[in-house]
């Protein structure tokens, strides 16, 4: 507790806590990691009390965790391959060339 | 300043990522590989001018991303979402079935999500509009922040943070499409 430590007004000084109006929109902004970080800290003291909104949470992360798992697909060989090729050849036409 | 020799050890690495967004964007292999290959070989031409200790990631992004949108932009072919009007916030959560209950562990809409196919996710990304489609693939699929973003699209990070938004609320209306198709997803829920 901080109480009294600036001059007796402690309140002012009190992490504020995110209602769940506030949690829901900044979800995004809150899973991007681009709060501030006084925001940041009053919607993980709401999470901190709200079974609700970490549920939100929990389905949002998820769905995102979900999103990137699926959209990989694997290089076809003869493209790295191919890229590989290109680049030594251009090397080479470069190379042989004055500045 | 970046030595050309250097080029191969560190670029080589960003294929699959690059390659899976290329995918993503020009919604074919045949003009993806084109694509990758364009994106790798302006990347070594222009190597020597790379600042050397900034994000090479972000850097070949920008390349792979220009060249996307000054060479494919004209050949889109396919129905887009772009109406995201009515797709409230937690769209998908809610035709999930989330917040009937909170629980312990994992709770059934996060279940749900799991049975979406590969095949569903990324058709439902390339569903997105062209700006849309690029923010989201940048955000959630490659993890760069806003400011990386803008920097990317070169546009200011207020509209990367609108497209964002509409863009992601795009995908939970197409994944709910899919998810209703097969009976994953509550159609009208309450």
């Amino acid at each position: 507790m901080s109480d009294g430590a600036f001059g007796g007004d402690g309140a002012d000084e009190e992490p504020e806590v995110a209602d769940c109006e506030e949690t829901v929109h900044r979800l995004y902004h809150f899973l991007d990691g681009e709060l501030t970080e006084d925001r940041r800290l009053a919607i993980r003291a709401h999470l901190d009390d709200c079974g609700p909104c970490v549920d939100v949470l929990g389905f949002e992360a998820e769905l995102r965790r979900v999103v990137a798992d699926r959209c990989r697909d694997r290089v076809p060989d003869h493209l790295r391959d191919r890229v590989a090729r290109l680049i030594d050849h251009e090397r080479v036409v470069s190379g042989g060339l004055p500045d | 300043m970046a030595d050309q020799a250097d080029f191969a050890s560190q670029a080589m690495d960003y294929m699959p990522s690059l390659y899976s967004a290329a995918m993503r964007m020009t919604r074919n292999p045949s003009d993806a590989e084109d694509l990758v290959q364009e994106t790798y070989l302006k990347a070594y031409r222009a190597f020597g001018r790379f600042q050397e200790g900034t994000n090479l990631k972000a850097w070949l992004y920008k390349i792979l991303t220009n060249t996307f949108i000054n060479t494919y932009r004209a050949r889109k072919r396919r129905p887009e979402i772009s109406d995201v009007e009515d797709v409230e916030d937690l769209y998908l959560y809610h035709r999930l079935g989330g917040g009937a209950a909170t629980g312990l562990g994992r709770s059934a809409e996060e279940e749900a999500l799991d049975r979406f196919t590969d095949d569903e996710v990324k058709t439902a990304i390339e569903s997105l509009p062209e700006s849309f489609r690029i923010a989201v693939l940048l955000a959630d699929v490659e993890g760069f922040s806003y400011k990386e973003i803008a920097e990317i699209v070169d546009v200011p990070i207020g509209t990367v943070m609108s497209r964002l938004h509409r863009g992601r609320r795009a995908l939970q209306k197409a994944l709910a499409e899919y998810g209703a198709e097969r009976g994953l997803v509550d159609v009208h829920p309450g």
